[in-house]
């Protein structure tokens, strides 16, 4: 295989790769090992630690309901965070410049500061202000600072998904007649949406993992929360842990490669206009947001 | 109107996050750098590792990595870096060790892009002239590769300048901390959100705005 840093190995290339093959299998090797006798000294590869989640016990008592806990704060936060951050993203463009400027401050005010600001300041706002039960809060909590956060986010992906469109789909429909409002709607959204459902599921897998945060710090009952239940019963952390990250791997990876089918089936397809966004498109290349005052405060898919 | 802030550390609780993010920047570009160099080695075991490990610790969120670091690596396998009775500090290295762990697959991702924007034609080039491997590395394909990933590493600083009030979950005495106990305190809600928030502007808005232009400036156009 030759890449750009290095050409198909010759005869002297294979045997410096087979040698630093052999040294990192080594090194590996001697990791692990020695990660195994630490599991071993602490006794956390006792089977009565794991065992638990081998029975039904563990799973409907405890993980289940976490893991959907969690998933339905990500899908609501999902649900409204979109429609609001299509809201911004079109605004964003909008030819008025104080609707543009006021929707570039909102958005770029909310991107730059962390989740967890927004939720425990959700927390503290809905506990004072407002009748909600002591039992919704935290999920009111965690919604609203997912909403706040991935609205911003999502205005910022909606912009770029049409700004990638081709420019004479506005002029073909100016020329049909169409107002702003209409070209917006029934031409150039359906498309953006289109091309930017990569994106958005890119970004499920960041809210799925800032669930987390509302577990630890404002007591939602999430998954990791309800890992602390389930490691306080059977006094297996370790095993607790490993389990429950495997199950966030899964989720994850599940939502990554749903993400990657679509582009691909997005990509192969004939209709549309073959503009495709995925996150790396949105954040990676700063061009495809049209630059200006859009590259700020970032960072979203990490 | 601003007397509620008298009796807290404020700016001492931002220079912590300050703190945190500089050493978890470094520390995070460092291993990131090894695991970039992993993933694109000739050694298709290095590069199974690499890849591995990215998609493993991108799929894992922050928050379960640090609190992993405080209940699993410090409680239970005694691992309390080197500050075994001081509980401050000890949650500090931690916190840094999670937020490195957890950004370093990141980084890697941001370095392969970055090594894969520059085309093969230019390698190529670089080897028919006669230039030996380091030399088609240091003059050719890594001042390539860094000018473009100037961009995708300013968006990962900034994730991992708000990603340090996770830390804020093992106890560390960051900016978060100290909000949520002077928000379930004081009166002034609105207010206090307001002061955090403006902090975490002036960290984050600059460096976007400022690492922005010089990837645009520096950018290799093609």
């Amino acid at each position: 295989m030759s890449s750009v840093l290095y050409d198909t190995p010759g005869p002297s290339a294979k045997r410096r790769n087979a040698v630093l093959s052999a040294v990192f299998v080594v090194l590996f090797a001697l990791a692990l090992w020695w990660v195994w006798q630490k599991m071993d000294d602490k006794g956390q590869l006792k089977w009565s630690l794991w065992q638990p989640f081998t029975t039904s016990e563990a799973w409907t008592t405890y993980l289940l309901p976490g893991l959907g806990n969690t998933l339905k704060a990500a899908a609501l936060s999902m649900v409204i965070a979109l429609p609001l951050g299509a809201f911004f993203g079109i605004a964003r463009m909008s030819d008025h410049r104080w609707v543009r400027g006021t929707a570039g401050v909102v958005v770029e005010f909310f991107r730059s500061i962390p989740v967890l600001l927004l939720m425990l300041f959700a927390n503290e706002f809905y506990a004072r202000s407002t009748g909600v039960t002591t039992e919704d809060r935290p999920l009111y909590a965690v919604v609203t600072g997912l909403v706040l956060y991935n609205a911003s986010v999502l205005a910022e992906v909606v912009r770029a998904g049409i700004l990638a469109l081709p420019r004479g789909q506005t002029e073909a429909a100016y020329a049909i007649g169409l107002r702003k409002g209409q070209t917006m709607t029934s031409i150039l959204l359906p498309q953006a949406v289109t091309a930017m459902l990569p994106a958005i599921v890119s970004q499920l897998v960041v809210i799925v993992k800032d669930t987390a945060l509302g577990g630890v710090m404002i007591g939602y009952t999430e998954l990791l929360n309800s890992r602390s239940t389930l490691a306080a019963n059977y006094a297996n952390v370790i095993p607790s842990f490993i389990v429950v990250a495997v199950v966030y791997i899964v989720v994850n990876l599940i939502l990554t490669s749903f993400a990657s089918w679509l582009e691909g089936r997005l990509r192969r397809s004939k209709r549309g206009t073959g503009a495709v966004l995925t996150e790396d498109t949105v954040e990676v290349n700063p061009a495809a947001v049209g630059g200006g005052f859009g590259t700020g405060a970032g960072g979203a898919s990490v | 109107m601003f007397d509620f802030l008298q009796g807290y550390d404020v700016l001492g609780a931002f220079w912590m996050t300050v703190k945190l993010t500089v050493l978890s920047a470094l520390g995070s570009l460092v291993w990131g750098t090894l695991l970039a160099a992993m993933r694109v080695s000739p050694v298709p075991l290095m590069r199974g590792f690499g890849t591995v490990y990215v998609n493993i610790v991108r799929n894992i969120p922050l928050t379960v990595i640090i609190v992993f670091t405080s209940l699993g690596l410090a409680d239970i396998f005694g691992m309390t870096l080197g500050a075994a009775d001081d509980f401050k500090a000890q949650g500090f290295r931690l916190a840094i060790l999670g937020l490195v762990a957890y950004h370093a697959a990141f980084v890697c991702e941001a370095l392969r892009s970055g090594i894969n924007t520059v085309p093969l034609g230019q390698a190529e080039a670089a080897r028919a002239i006669g230039l030996s491997f380091s030399q088609t590395l240091r003059l050719v394909v890594l001042p390539q590769a860094f000018r473009a990933v100037i961009g995708p590493l300013a968006n990962v600083l900034i994730a991992l300048t708000k990603n340090t009030t996770v830390a804020s979950a093992i106890g560390v005495a960051e900016a978060a901390y100290l909000m949520k106990s002077m928000i379930e305190n004081e009166a002034q809600t609105l207010l206090i959100g307001a002061v955090f928030a403006f902090g975490f502007v002036v960290l984050t808005l600059p460096t976007g705005l400022v690492l922005g232009w010089l990837g645009k400036r520096l950018a290799v156009k093609r």
